[in-house]
């Protein structure tokens, strides 16, 4: 199926592969380093299941400074890096290249040290997400974004598409939760940015490496916010005969002064997968369901979810139901969470990520609907509708190679709907291969030159995670443009 | 400085710049110029101005976003954001007072360039947390756009975020796109009296690692205190002020249980919205350090090593200090000396960890001393990436945060 090009990988070294992996078991020890096929295998492809890519080797580091020996001898010896946590990219971020070493960090998943009176938690960045959470939970602290493959999903892969989650209407995402990170550039240099304390001076290096998708280096610690949790939450689910009366409800809530912690969205095919999977006691009769979210003292939440309630009703809703107890809670939140699990059950699917402005919540729905229709597919819509994170997921047979196709172009056309009504392609899931040729849908060359110009200073050789974010004639011609000051000799050129 | 330059529109200001460029003339980046005296004094013989960028071109208060052209005071936006019980919950500090400027006439554009924070900063974040999208024109004259107008965007790098804290050095901000939030109905404060720095810090991160949402924790010393206009100024002791802001119903059971968990520091005093309004307003100002002789540091520092990095400096020197965001922002007013005390003071924090800026000092000063946190070697190399990526010829703002860049 797949359509979109790999970057053609260096035959060169592919030729020099038994080198290669000797020179790491050297290295680093054979036992850190997987080469053969099967284990290879493993490492092929990440969520983004239609692109599989066997590596020359994956090598598992156990610390930073055999993170630093890896990126120093890759550098030396000219050969591409693939960065990787869990793997559960959705773009393709975590895709292997042909003529890459992966090198996993899964391993390092220690928690170094908590400061509960500051705040703030030290991390090996191969630690899961909710291990984060689970670490400080006995205290009543939790680590705030959480993305819905956060049991398995690393910090690490976090960091590097700066992720989301249903709850950061009101916490943030993760650039908004992290301090200060260990990161090891492609020359082996560890450099600590920010730290304990807040806002460090100067540019904001930080801000620019959550996000940049493991193209300027390997995050191997990070200090993340801990915050302190609500006394309590609790959700309420409201149903509406349309998916419009859905859309004002959301802006309602929002203009009357109230943000809720989460206001989750799920159209009618959403709602029935999840209620035959979680038994959630969702509505089944309604065209979209949101679920929101409120924290505080019990008597707090039931102000606020009165206070919602009041103001759902104007829009005379077909239900409003108001959790009753923590177990319908965490029912209610199993059905949102395992969404994605329950969809893939019954089909294969595609899940997409732009945003919208919330105002035009109605018309995209409508266009997904129609656009899917004329591909032959089925689409669910489930998402953050707070910050208008749209999911849709296009179902499809992975085995049916034109309809896979289908799948593909019918994606395409609804993130190039996300830019057209003013919103954009990728709300957490990051650029990847994935939407790596949609970027001048929303970006003009000159956008993307500022961007790439970036990623040299910290990866002069393009080595890091290839192949993706930018349009592979794009960053050709950013090659071509950075061949004029003479590019530090590598091994790789004097071999 | 001979002239100071005041495009219109983004289109004129990239046409300055590009004329700048083809002459390789050096340019001073300025808003409405109130911050003008932080940073190294820059050698430019034209300034440019965004105050003549102007404008809000987007406001949806369902959607929480705002996009203002970067030369809009932000007096005005935050009077645009109250009309509909909005405001920039970051709470940005006005410094232009302790800076001899006015108040009230920093630009939006300024705000995000600097990445300035207030007291809320504990509990919503700075600048950058709010930072949705930027457009701008780079050293090399050309225009460009990063992120958009929506909550969420991981699409490309985050390059608005980038820009945040780059005080003009790396592109010219023409347009910025933000998020707000709903102003509070309501804010209570509780002012805890006579309490040492030690007994503040410890009483601040009790009360911000409970569940109630503090929105506000500062320590004022009693020779602070007295320089409030507000009535608190009459305690004439050390106050140590939370902040929380809610719905009324849900303050009224906060404020209780605060007290309650907080008993062992005394019986607060109670100030009730108009006065909270007034206190924290006063702060925001920074009114407590006049725009007289002293020379004034930032210093962002752990609340943990915030007692004892100010022990150690003032071992070299008289000082006063407020502490803001808990205990882990300290303002420090320093005597005028030839190095305003940099020497000793970097080394404190070199010691307890933490970042010191040189906020106010004379130009002599600022020209000699580094003003910013001086950066390690590996970080050193990536700022000049950067400015050489953004600014080839070094054109904005040259020398403002480092002698050589």
């Amino acid at each position: 199926m797949p359509s979109i090009e790999l970057q053609p990988p260096d035959r060169s070294v592919i030729a020099r592969r038994g080198a290669i992996v000797r020179d790491l078991m050297a290295l680093i020890g054979p036992e850190a380093v997987i080469a053969d096929e099967d284990g290879r295998r493993t490492f092929e492809t990440d969520a983004l299941t239609a692109y599989k890519c066997l590596p020359l080797a994956v090598v598992l580091a156990s610390s930073t400074e055999e993170v630093a020996k890896l990126l120093r001898y890759a550098k030396a010896n000219g050969v591409k890096v693939v960065a990787r946590g869990a793997g559960t990219s959705l773009s393709g971020g975590a895709l292997p290249a042909e003529d890459s070493i992966v090198v996993g960090i899964s391993k390092m998943s220690r928690v170094l040290e908590i400061d509960y009176e500051g705040r703030w938690a030290r991390v090996e960045a191969g630690i899961t997400n909710l291990a984060i959470s689970a670490a400080v939970a006995a205290r009543g602290f939790f680590y705030a974004p959480d993305p819905s493959s956060q049991l398995a999903c690393t910090l690490a892969g976090n960091l590097a598409m700066n992720s989301g989650g249903a709850h950061c209407l009101k916490y943030g995402v993760t650039t908004n939760n992290v301090l200060g990170v260990k990161i090891v550039l492609m020359d082996g240099e560890i450099v600590d940015v920010g730290g304990p304390h807040f806002d460090s001076e100067g540019y904001d290096l930080l801000g620019l490496i959550v996000g940049s998708e493991g193209q300027f280096g390997i995050i191997t610690e990070a200090t993340v916010k801990i915050l302190r949790a609500a006394e309590g939450a609790r959700p309420m689910l409201i149903g509406f005969e349309s998916s419009a009366k859905a859309g004002i409800c959301v802006a309602r809530i929002i203009a009357s002064g109230i943000i809720p912690v989460a206001i989750e969205f799920m159209d009618r095919p959403a709602i029935a997968v999840c209620e035959a999977f979680a038994k959630a006691g969702y509505p089944l009769d309604v065209e979209a369901l949101l679920i929101v979210e409120v924290e505080g003292s019990e008597e707090e939440i039931s102000d606020r979810l009165d206070y919602i309630a009041q103001i759902a009703q104007e829009l005379n809703p077909k239900v409003v139901e108001m959790s009753a107890s923590a177990e319908q809670s965490a029912r209610i939140w199993k059905g949102r969470k395992a969404a994605f699990g329950a969809i893939g059950r019954l089909s294969d699917y595609y899940c997409m990520d732009g945003v919208i402005p919330l105002a035009h919540l109605p018309y995209v729905l409508d266009q997904i609907s129609e656009i899917c229709a004329k591909h032959g597919l089925q689409v669910a819509n489930i998402f953050h509708a707070g910050d208008g994170n749209l999911h849709p997921l296009i179902m499809y047979d992975a085995n049916d190679a034109r309809e896979a196709a289908r799948a593909e172009n019918a994606g395409a056309e609804i993130l190039k709907l996300c830019v057209a009504v003013g919103g954009c392609l990728s709300g957490e899931h990051g650029i990847g291969i994935e939407k790596r040729d949609l970027m001048r849908v929303q970006f003009s060359d000159a956008d993307l030159a500022v961007q790439m110009r970036i990623k040299s200073v910290f990866d002069p050789d393009w080595l890091l995670n290839p192949g993706k974010v930018f349009p592979l004639d794009a960053q050709e011609s950013e090659a071509s443009g950075r061949e004029a000051p003479p590019r530090p000799a590598s091994g790789a050129e004097a071999a | 400085m001979d002239e100071i330059l005041r495009p219109a529109t983004e289109w004129e200001l990239k046409s300055t710049m590009a004329v700048l460029g083809e002459r390789q003339i050096p340019v001073e980046v300025i808003g409405a110029g109130s911050k003008r005296g932080v940073g190294r004094p820059v050698a430019a013989p034209v300034a440019v101005t965004t105050s003549g960028l102007r404008g809000i071109p987007l406001y949806e208060p369902t959607e929480l976003v705002m996009t203002a052209r970067a030369g809009t005071p932000v007096s005005q936006i935050e009077v645009e954001l109250a009309s509909r019980g909005q405001m920039l919950a970051f709470e940005p500090i006005d410094p232009g007072p302790a800076l001899g400027a006015q108040a009230g006439v920093q630009t939006i554009g300024a705000v995000f360039a600097t990445n300035l924070s207030g007291s809320r900063r504990i509990a919503a974040g700075a600048g950058r947390d709010y930072l949705l999208g930027v457009r701008g024109v780079t050293g090399r004259g050309e225009v460009f756009k990063s992120g958009g107008r929506v909550m969420k965007n991981v699409t490309g790098y985050d390059v608005a975020r980038g820009l945040s804290g780059s005080w003009g050095t790396l592109a010219v901000l023409s347009e910025v796109t933000f998020k707000v939030l709903p102003l509070p109905d309501d804010v209570v404060t509780l002012a805890f009296m006579g309490l040492t720095d030690d007994l503040a810090i410890e009483l601040m991160s009790t009360a911000l690692g409970l569940p109630f949402e503090v929105s506000g924790a500062v320590h004022l010393p009693a020779s602070l205190v007295r320089r409030l206009k507000h009535e608190l100024r009459t305690e004439k002791q050390a106050v140590t002020a939370i902040r929380i802001e809610n719905f009324t119903r849900s303050i009224v059971y906060r404020k209780a249980r605060l007290k309650e968990a907080l008993t062992a520091y005394g019986a607060p005093l109670e100030l009730d919205l108009e006065s909270s309004l007034r206190l924290w307003g006063e702060l925001r100002r920074l009114s407590v350090f006049p725009n007289d002789s002293h020379y004034l540091w930032r210093i962002s520092t752990t609340a943990k090593a915030a007692p004892r990095l100010v022990g150690a400096i003032k071992r070299h020197m008289p000082v006063e200090t407020f502490y803001d965001w808990g205990g882990a922002l300290i303002w420090l007013e320093t005597p005028a000396s030839a190095d305003a005390g940099a020497a000793d003071i970097r080394r404190a924090v070199a010691i307890h960890g933490g970042h010191a800026t040189l906020i106010r000092a004379d130009p002599e000063v600022r020209h000699a001393v580094e003003v910013f946190q001086p950066l390690s070697p590996a970080i050193e190399r990536l700022t000049r990436g950067l400015k050489a990526a953004f600014d080839p010829l070094g054109l904005l703002n040259p020398g403002r945060m480092y002698a050589t860049m």
